[in-house]
């Protein structure tokens, strides 16, 4: 497994290492602030661990792939709009496409698991994982694909710092995502998916359509893993696209969960950030020479046991209150 | 207790190994297959004598010394690990090193199999142990991750740790299953090279494959006597309801600790034997697709039940031949051109390059998954069917076979 993680602070000249470092965990972070949320958001809602999330990012990915530069659909049908708009809407069926697969895995092979052990169901969805997984990667094939992204290679050099233009758009979208989810959380539906997650039959007793609310959750979480997707394939992340390993980095957002709390939407972004910001540092000020090759892989692991050892619930998660 | 088989008049017997006849006469006649193998002597069976099969015997064997430990945390302690192929490669690289060449140019001292083989369980348990306080404090799901991150951790500490395992992609020679008193001694027996035992000619694998079951079953009955004691008791009593575990006087930390530790040297000696078997493995072996295998195994097989890992482990080694000699035949049958049967197969495999098929044996073209790839898939759909529909397993598939008969002619 890669890191994946170019970087730019090498290629600065004169430049704040510290800045630079900031930006690219910025980024980094916001890719696994939207996994974490997403897993969580599951999480809540359906009391369902997702191990599946690495399968739905690379989905959504190779959707993206598949919907932006093969099938051009809708593009090629909206010839009047210029070309950026174009591989905009093609993107955006992509997400939706994606989100209905969400939909489609939680009813197909989740629902039958309602109300089994929280374990049994975990390991169902490793299952998903692999079977999904193994799919999606025959579609993709051995060479990476490109998404094709309008801005391609752009970097806005401020001299003391280099941003690209990806970067600039993934963290104004994942912005916009995050207060979209704030202000669903608090329309009807969004009331509803948070009686479900603090207690599926009382909500259902008070007439929240339950199911509903996990094919909701899921199109959620597969909608956000594709956006996560379609980040980390383009530069300076990895520039050649989609490939049989972009569903790993979902094992890398998994630390993040862990350290916000586990049924915690702050707190994945929380940790989403403390992750990329973390994994960014070690890039930079961590040679390989002094810790070997992918340390950076880890340090999201190694900051989740530090975390675990004084908070056994991660920052902002809810201790479980044991009963007999 | 003539025609009364199922009435017990003490506890000794209630929990004896082979409570009935029946277990001992299936017991009897599955020991006499499993010698009579590498013979070739069962008609029908003689296939498994070959020596690619023989070796996914062994295989199983030693993936059935490994799902035991895993079986014990998982499935009686109820702590759910994905690390275990974490500590199958500690095993392994503590195997490595005691008992790998000492003039070579990686980590070795030279000694012998009696050595190595104990230490690779006992180092990986020490290491259980250790990153036990961690595991204990956290409980059910976060246990579930912390576990995978050993994954993770251990995967970059076998790839950059090059003097002991090779380093990433390259790999290293394991000791051989070569029994010797001390380090340069003439070998007692040697299990990679044929010779001829009571009057009989075996062949090196033949050898390796009755020591692994003689390991399997040694590994097997510690296994089962554990279960059926205090310490299975307290683990099972963990497993369903922690706090009421502790109220009854079982010490929780203590025991999950236990668990991890011994589950450790299972998969320690399993690591070991498996990279010896394989002679060369490359540090990305033990990653997490080895630990969701052995999750795979208990889980088919049936948690929790001792006779399920056997049975586990042998569907999940075995299952991948099996379809791709189906696959293969399917193939031939397609290719033979008419009939009802050819043009079904015809759109389960491909014939041609690119000719459509849900399956294609052509490396590398055309759409359709690979058989690698359909193993993967099948693994996955295995999984998660046994969980909607059979959460025993095929354990559990036996117990509503036997009970069927046990009322027949009637229904219950």
């Amino acid at each position: 497994m890669t890191s994946g993680l170019v970087v730019l602070a090498q290629e600065t000249v004169g430049g704040s290492a510290f800045a630079q470092m900031l930006v690219d965990g910025i980024s980094f972070g916001a890719i696994y602030a939207l996994l974490a949320m997403g897993f969580v958001i599951i999480f809540k809602a359906t009391s369902v661990i997702n191990f599946a999330h690495g399968a739905l990012t690379g989905l959504g990915a190779f959707l993206v792939v598949a919907f932006a530069t093969v099938l051009d659909f809708p593009g090629r049908y909206l010839t009047s709009l210029p070309e950026w708009a174009q591989w905009t809407a093609n993107v955006l069926t992509a997400f939706v496409v994606a989100a209905l697969f969400g939909v489609l895995i939680e009813r197909v092979f989740l629902r039958p698991m309602v109300g089994e052990a929280l374990f049994a169901v975990a390991i169902v969805t490793l299952g998903v994982d692999i079977v999904v997984r193994t799919i999606t990667n025959d579609w993709i094939g051995t060479q990476p694909r490109p998404v094709g992204a309008p801005w391609g290679l752009n970097v806005i050099d401020l001299g003391w710092v280099r941003i690209a233009w990806s970067e600039v758009i993934q963290i104004v979208v994942t912005i916009v995502l995050l207060i979209a989810i704030a202000l669903f959380l608090r329309s009807r539906t969004g009331v509803a998916m948070r009686a479900t997650a603090f207690d599926q039959e009382t909500a259902r007793a008070q007439g929240v359509n339950v199911g509903r609310i996990f094919s909701v959750a899921w199109a959620i979480g597969a909608f956000l893993a594709a956006v996560a997707g379609l980040f980390y394939s383009v530069f300076p992340r990895r520039a050649t696209g989609v490939d049989q390993a972009t569903a790993f980095i979902a094992f890398r957002a998994f630390p993040a969960v862990i350290i916000g709390g586990l049924d915690s939407i702050p707190g994945a972004v929380v940790g989403g950030f403390a992750v990329g910001i973390a994994e960014s540092a070690a890039n930079i000020y961590v040679t390989a020479d002094f810790l070997g090759n992918g340390f950076p892989g880890i340090v999201g692991y190694l900051l989740m046991m530090v975390v675990l050892l004084v908070r056994p619930y991660g920052l902002l998660g809810t201790p479980e209150i044991r009963r007999v | 207790m003539r025609g009364r088989p199922l009435l017990y008049t003490s506890y000794e017997a209630d929990q004896g190994l082979l409570n009935t006849t029946t277990k001992k006469v299936m017991l009897g006649l599955f020991l006499l297959v499993l010698v009579s193998i590498p013979f070739q002597v069962i008609p029908g069976l003689s296939f498994l004598g070959e020596d690619d099969w023989l070796r996914l015997l062994v295989t199983t064997a030693i993936f059935a010394i490994g799902a035991l430990g895993l079986n014990l945390l998982t499935g009686l302690a109820g702590q759910v690990s994905l690390g275990h192929a974490f500590f199958m490669g500690v095993g392994a690289y503590t195997a490595a090193w005691l008992g790998g060449p000492a003039d070579g140019p990686l980590l070795g001292l030279g000694l012998p199999i009696w050595i190595w083989l104990p230490a690779a369980g006992i180092v990986a348990a020490l290491i259980g142990v250790a990153v036990g306080p961690t595991a204990v404090r956290v409980r059910g799901l976060y246990l579930a991750i912390v576990t995978l991150g050993l994954v993770f951790i251990g995967d970059y500490v076998f790839r950059n740790w090059a003097s002991l395992t090779g380093g990433a992609q390259v790999g290293r020679d394991f000791p051989p299953l070569v029994f010797r008193w001390w380090k340069e001694d003439p070998p007692v027996i040697d299990f990679t090279t044929s010779s001829v035992w009571f009057g009989v000619e075996l062949s090196g694998l033949a050898k390796t494959f009755f020591l692994l079951a003689v390991f399997a079953g040694i590994s097997t009955l510690l296994a089962k006597n554990l279960q059926r004691t205090r310490v299975g008791r307290a683990f099972m009593a963990i497993r369903d309801r922690d706090i009421a575990a502790e109220i009854m006087g079982v010490n929780e930390f203590a025991y999950k600790l236990l668990a991890f530790g011994v589950s450790s040297f299972y998969a320690g000696i399993a690591g070991a034997l498996l990279a010896s078997f394989v002679t060369r493995v490359i540090p990305e072996r033990w990653d997490l697709f080895l630990s969701v295998q052995f999750i795979a195994i208990i889980l088919i097989g049936g948690a929790g039940t001792v006779a399920g890992v056997i049975l586990g482990s042998a569907f999940v080694i075995l299952l991948p031949r099996v379809v791709q000699d189906f696959t293969l035949w399917l193939q031939s049958v397609a290719l033979e051109g008419d009939g009802l049967g050819s043009a079904i197969a015809n759109v389960f495999v491909a014939t041609t390059p690119t000719d459509f098929g849900l399956v294609n044996t052509f490396a590398g073209v055309g759409p359709g998954l690979s058989v690698a790839q359909l193993n993967l898939v099948l693994y996955g759909l295995l999984i998660i069917g046994f969980l909607i529909f059979e959460p025993l397993g095929l354990f559990g598939i036996w117990l509503r076979i036997r009970n069927y008969w046990k009322g027949w002619p009637f229904t219950y």
